[in-house]
Order: structure tokens, then sequence, then C-alpha cells
């Protein structure tokens, strides 16, 4: 199973980011274990500065801004 | 450059609503039909280019760019980096721990923040276009200048202690991570989604800023303004930063009502010290300042603001 980390501090795009990557992997009919890392101590440990980011089983596939609903269900399928 | 929207106004407001060019209505009319398509144009086009540009430049390589630079050089470098890079309110604080906890100087990242959200080149160009590039001169030294003197007294004051402790504790083992590989089609659709991100946001500003200039344009006379908040009115200029803190817009939102207030006999210094008040000090940063910084410090920082755009709006008072 995946493990999808969505980083922020709460603001509505990391929100929707979230929601999102849930509505993705239901459609696909993927099992994923979806993470809200929202202290911000823990992002920047992290390596990272511009939220809302997403990282894949520990790797960093974006940051900075609303994901694009293709590049999630890639993220999702990929192995 | 821009008679295309004289013209379409032209038509609209004498043609097609048959309004009587000398009347107060058909003047507020024709500068909302002209205001309104030349901004929208205007933001458009630019946010469109600069959001592809600034793709290149994010909080990341900034932190990497102002370590261990000389402080004087570490002050401009962070209000020019502060003036181009936008980031969304939310990452102002990871953002803001990174710097800390990688050694960049309290005075030097509170100098990037201070100027990040009151410059802004969209609305440089856009004063440029509407009241004149000495303005939009005053308007980008007036956002460096208050952001540099503001990271150095912070840094002379040593007030490191008015900062959450927990900030310092940050571990920054992996910030120098390597830079995500991003597609051009991707910096494409960064720039176009921040467009429209930004067109939403201000698209009702715009509309009830431009309309409140019509009808000021239409019908207050010019003498309103010079006889109540004059040059020579010493209150005028504290009134309104005073009166700008609870407004909080966008720059981009204040420049139609900018243009207004100028062209009706407004002091530019008064105008300037408005619109830095009403971008810069807002309760909602406020409150998102507050998780990493003690009250003492907003103290200042609110306190520190106010007190420079006064400074400002004496200054080109008396200048123009």
């Amino acid at each position: 199973m995946k493990k999808v980390e969505v980083f922020g501090t709460g603001c509505k795009k990391c929100i929707t980011t979230q929601e999102m990557i849930r509505s993705e992997a239901q459609q696909l009919s993927i099992e994923i274990e979806l993470i809200k890392v929202d202290d911000p101590l823990e992002i920047v440990s992290r390596g990272i500065m511009s939220t809302p980011a997403v990282m894949v089983d520990g790797k960093l596939m974006h940051k900075g801004g609303l994901p694009k609903r293709q590049e999630i269900s890639q993220w999702l399928k990929e192995n | 450059m821009f008679e295309f929207f004289t013209q379409l106004a032209d038509f609209l407001a004498y043609n097609l609503l048959q309004l009587d060019p000398q009347t107060h209505l058909a003047e507020a009319v024709h500068f909302f039909i002209e205001d309104t398509t030349k901004i929208f144009f205007l933001l458009t086009t630019l946010m469109l280019l600069v959001g592809f540009l600034r793709s290149w430049v994010s909080p990341e390589k900034v932190r990497q760019w102002l370590d261990g630079k000389p402080k004087l050089l570490a002050y401009f470098l962070a209000v020019t980096l502060g003036a181009i890079t936008p980031f969304c309110s939310c990452s102002s604080i990871p953002l803001f721990i990174a710097f800390l906890s990688s050694g960049i100087p309290l005075g030097v990242t509170m100098a990037f923040l201070i100027t990040s959200p009151m410059v802004n080149e969209v609305a440089a160009i856009l004063f440029g276009e509407a009241i004149g590039w000495t303005f939009t001169l005053a308007y980008l030294a007036t956002g460096m200048v208050t952001g540099m003197v503001g990271g150095a007294l912070i840094d002379l004051l040593k007030v490191e202690r008015w900062v959450e402790p927990f900030v310092f504790q940050a571990t920054v083992s992996a910030i120098d991570q390597e830079e995500l590989k991003v597609s051009m089609q991707r910096r494409f659709y960064y720039a176009w989604e921040e467009t429209s991100d930004i067109l939403k946001r201000v698209w009702l500003y715009v509309l009830i800023g431009v309309g409140l200039g019509a009808g000021i344009h239409g019908y207050v006379p010019q003498e309103w303004f010079i006889a109540h908040a004059g040059a020579d009115n010493l209150f005028a200029v504290p009134l309104a930063v005073i009166l700008a803190v609870p407004l909080y817009s966008n720059v981009t939102g204040v420049v139609p009502v900018a243009d207004v207030l100028i062209a009706k006999g407004l002091p530019v210094g008064t105008t300037l010290a408005f619109i830095m008040s009403t971008v810069a000090i807002s309760l909602p940063e406020l409150v998102i300042l507050r998780k990493v910084l003690r009250p003492q410090m907003l103290v200042l920082f609110v306190l520190y603001l106010a007190i420079a755009f006064v400074l400002v709006g004496y200054g080109f008072n008396w200048l123009f």
C-alpha cells in the first residue's frame, strides 16, 4: 500500500489537495494510506518550504500549489 | 497603446447605451467600462507571463541565495527576492522556520516577509499604466526600503527572544533536497493556475474598486479631497494609514481606487500611505504570524509599518 503524505499548514489549497488525492484513489480503487502533515516543524525538517507539497512513499512528487488530477493518478499507479 | 479600450468604452457608453457624453452618468459609465476591460486584460496577460517566469524562483532557492551573504547585501537581496516572489500565506510559516533555523538572521528573514506582500510586479505595472511611472518608482522604493530598514532595525534591537522558541529547534538536515524536475507544461499550468486563482480572488475587488472610482469620478468634485485631505492637512496621512488597517486587499485590488484618489486631488504621499497600509498590515496575516512570533514582536511589526507609512506619506507629499 502506498503511503501518501500531504504537507500543509491548513490553508484551503492543502485541504483541496488532500481531497483530490482521496477521491482519485477511490476512483482508481487503489488503497492508500493518506497522511496529512500540518506541523510546521515537521514540514521544514522534511525539506519542504512551499506548501501544499506531496510525498509518495517518502519521495517528493510535488510542491507549491495544487497538483493536477492526471499527475495524482500517475503517482498512484506507478510502482 | 490602450486606445482600444477607450474606443470600446466610447462605443458601449455613447452608441450602445445612448448616454449623453456631457453628463456625470455617462462619464462614470465610460470610466467603468474603460478601466475594467483594460485592467482585466492587463492582469491576465501579465500574470500569465510573470507566473511562468516565476516558476524558476522558489522559496527554497531564495534561502540558498541568501545563505551566508554579508548582512547589507543580504537585506538588499531579501527585499529584491521578496518583491518578485509571492508565496501563499500558508507557506510563510514553514518559510520563516526554515530561514531562521538554517542560520539566516531574523532581520533578513523579516525584510523578506515585510516586502513580499507589499511589492507586487503586477501592481507596479498597473500603477504605471493608471497613474504614472513616477508613482510606480515611489511604490517600489517604498516597499523595498521599508523592508530593508525594518530588517536592519530588528537585527539592531536583537529581538530574537520575541520569536517562539520552538522555531529554533527545527532540524534542517534535509533542506537542500534536490529540486524537483519541472516540465515546461507544468510551468505553463502553474502560471495558468496562479492567474485564475488571483483573478478569482480579486475580480470583485476590481469591480468594486473601479465602481467606487467611477462613482467618485463622475460625482465627487475634485475640490472635495483638496479641501478635506490636501497636503496641508497634517492629520490626513496618519488617518489614511489607520483607516486602511481594517481594509484588507490584494494590492492589485487597490490600484483603481488609488488611480481615482490621485486624479481627484488626493496627494500622492497620502495615497501611497493608504495603499501600503491596506496591503501590508492585515489581520489574517497577523494571525498566521502569531504562530511563530510573540505578541511583543507583532506589536513592534505593526508599529514599525504604521510609522514607516506615515513618514512615507509626509515624504512624498513634500517631494511631489
